[in-house]
């Protein structure tokens, strides 16, 4: 059955955890994914010459939701690769990507078009060893046909963006018959800002700036997962206390996130009270986030080695007091969700996500656990200090608007815990380590809000930078989002895309 | 039923109250408004938010305006959706060259009297993907003319807010 698995454990391994394949081996790879297909598809990205992909294998799926982590390389001397969108669709963004940042081609991929090249940098494929100079006419986006409808009169495009109400840069096409999605595309890249590029040549504690800009409203989880990976590299772990106050940055920020997008997706619903209610709640855990760590969205606060600041002396008292303001409103949240004819009439089967596209794209987050994926990285890839935390995770099975904002409180109540039990537990000792300037290779997997955050880095024997790659939970959801729109009426669009929130910074790199 | 709910809301003071800015930075800063944005653009200004790239924090905190805690509608300063409506375009984020045609396009659909303002660091041209291939040298500068950079990494709602409110100021002393 675990042809795929079995394919990469038989090639020897180059770095712990990543196993360089023979050409024949990748070649043979999308058959033997076909024939497994839950083995979960997390990134697929490349160096120059070389081209990687991280699974997520699970060894019960069923049951809690374990897996680990598997890496695997092989080189591409030619340029050329063999694609492996046909077995897994996700991964075709990904050799998009590749092929403009890169210039790697994926051979029999399904979508060749390019992706966050829009034709406007001084040079393409930057991060290839011969950039290209580039320049002239940027050329049209190409936007795939709806079948059966090319010449349909009754068929037209809707487009949508980049500047699109309520935030991230992002270009949305729908084809439309009447008020019904035919097809819906997102366009991304109009927020490429050459992350990779400015990371090569530095330290892991220089990097952490730009992984902590990576996205801002997921600063914590990536910045964690970048550091972990640092930490990997080096064989250094942050000190105990460092994990515990990162434990409390990023249960903080999952209430905060949490707390805006069910305020988001009850005001996309046409129910303002629950935006305002929820907006003064984030704010005054944002306040307690400034007491306690001098920062609102906690940016630059974990860094490779462990934290980069103490929790204040007053810090403590201010997050607890700012948690028992949010527990206190939280019943009341809930029976308006249940209670509320207008709104449950709104979300319920509404935005659905279809079970098998959760499943095939391996979406995490809250997306993933409200339809039946039941993967949380705190349980089923942990790090520390979550196995010494003691907590549960919830899930669900519809896969509607309704089923995410039932999650979202759901979880706010496991993070309070989580903050608490984290808070309680922090003894006096160290919160940073320096890292040994060394070569080395790491990998670093995070629970962010909206799903797993991944990050990979290798160093030089400087202990600078030579390769990093970072896999944003969102890089699921904007296929999902469009699977989700798929024959729904164009007016649901606000709704899905609050309730599912995909983040374009985490994806235009 | 949600009426009971809201009404309680209303009448009772919730302890989730957000901490309020200082009363008298309140009255400071309406006490402004009414001298200097009144008299040249009426009763309100209109806002359309852009994010050029970066990591989308400073909208965040922009945003943040909107709710109830800074209350932002009290000074006459809305959030608008189209450029058609908008006198000020604020923009986040450093500029990136995929976004320049966009920008460009969103401030030539603005009507007259309209600015522009820069919100963080990465707008003011001094952020961390300064030098990115991807990135136009100098941020919102080098694409649209600047009115007014709020700078910080992000900045606070606090500091945005004084900033959109020193802009009305300098426009009404100019004109």
């Amino acid at each position: 059955m675990n042809a795929a698995t079995r394919l990469i454990l038989a090639a020897p391994l180059v770095a712990p955890g990543r196993h360089l394949l023979e050409a024949s081996a990748w070649a043979a790879l999308p058959a033997a994914l076909r024939q497994e297909p839950e083995l979960d598809l997390l990134a697929l990205w490349a160096e120059p010459g070389m081209i990687h992909v991280a699974f997520l294998a699970h060894d019960d799926r069923h049951e809690l939701g374990r897996g680990r982590l598997l890496l695997a390389s092989t080189p591409v001397p030619a340029g050329r690769y063999p694609a492996l969108s046909p077995a897994r669709p996700m991964a075709a963004w990904f050799e998009r990507t590749i092929a403009d940042l890169w210039g790697l081609l994926a051979e029999g991929g399904t979508d060749g078009r390019p992706w966050l090249d829009h034709g406007r940098w001084p040079l393409a494929r930057p991060l290839s060893a011969r950039p290209v100079a580039q320049g002239g006419e940027p050329p049209q986006p190409v936007f795939l046909p709806v079948e059966g409808a090319m010449d349909a009169e009754d068929v037209f495009q809707y487009p949508l963006g980049p500047v699109l109400p309520g935030g991230n840069p992002a270009h949305l096409r729908a084809h439309l018959r009447g008020g019904t999605v035919l097809r819906l595309e997102a366009r991304l890249g109009y927020g490429h800002k050459g992350l990779f590029a400015l990371m090569h040549g530095k330290s892991p504690r220089a990097a952490a700036r730009l992984v902590a800009r990576l996205a801002g409203d997921a600063t914590v989880a990536h910045a964690w997962a970048f550091a972990l990976a640092a930490e990997a590299a080096t064989n250094t772990p942050a000190p105990p206390r460092a994990a515990l106050l990162r434990a409390v940055m990023a249960e903080a920020e999952r209430i905060g996130n949490h707390l805006l997008d069910w305020g988001e997706t009850c005001a996309a619903a046409g129910f303002g009270w629950a935006q305002a209610r929820s907006l003064v709640l984030r704010e005054r855990l944002l306040h307690a986030n400034e007491l306690a760590f001098g920062q609102r969205l906690l940016l630059d606060r974990v860094v490779p080695g462990g934290v980069s600041i103490d929790i204040a002396a007053s810090g403590a008292e201010a997050m607890l007091e700012a948690l028992v303001v949010i527990e206190e409103e939280l019943p009341a949240f809930q029976s308006v969700h249940e209670t509320h004819a207008g709104l449950q009439d709104r979300i319920c089967a509404a935005a659905v996500t279809p079970a098998a596209a959760v499943a095939l794209l391996a979406a995490g987050g809250v997306a993933g656990r409200s339809a039946g994926r039941r993967f949380d990285t705190r349980q089923g890839a942990p790090y520390a200090p979550y196995p010494s935390l003691g907590f549960s995770v919830p899930g669900h099975a519809t896969g509607d608007a309704d089923a995410r904002l039932r999650l979202r409180l759901q979880e706010i109540v496991e993070s309070l815990g989580l903050i608490r039990a984290a808070l309680a537990r922090l003894e006096p000792g160290p919160t940073l380590v320096s890292l040994p300037v060394q070569a080395g290779e790491g990998t670093g997997m995070v629970e962010s809000h909206r799903g797993e955050a991944l990050h990979w880095l290798t160093l030089d024997e400087a202990g600078l930078i030579r390769a990093c790659f970072a896999r944003d939970a969102s890089w699921p959801l904007w296929p999902l989002l469009e699977a989700a729109m798929q024959g729904q009426a164009v007016a649901d669009l606000p709704l899905c895309r609050a309730s599912l929130n995909p983040s374009s910074h985490g994806v235009d790199l | 039923m949600l009426w009971p709910k809201l009404a309680r809301s209303l009448l009772h003071r919730s302890h989730a109250t957000a901490p309020a800015p200082h009363p008298d930075t309140v009255a400071a800063l309406a006490e402004r408004m009414r001298a200097a944005g009144q008299t040249r653009l009426g009763r309100s200004l209109r806002i359309l938010v852009v994010e050029s790239g970066g990591c989308g924090a400073c909208a965040l905190e922009v945003r943040a305006l909107a709710g109830a805690a800074y209350d932002m509608e009290r000074y006459g300063l809305h959030f608008v959706t189209t450029p058609r409506q908008a006198d000020i375009l604020l923009v986040t984020g450093p500029a990136t060259r995929n976004m320049t045609e966009a920008l460009q396009r969103a401030w030539a659909a603005m009507p007259e009297p309209k600015w522009v303002v820069a919100v963080g660091d990465c707008a003011g041209g001094t952020g961390p993907f300064q030098g990115s291939y991807a990135v136009e040298d100098g941020g919102v500068n080098a694409v649209l003319p600047l009115d007014l950079v709020v700078p910080g990494c992000p900045p606070a709602p606090t500091l945005v807010l004084e900033g959109l409110l020193a802009l009305l100021e300098a426009q009404a002393s100019l004109g």
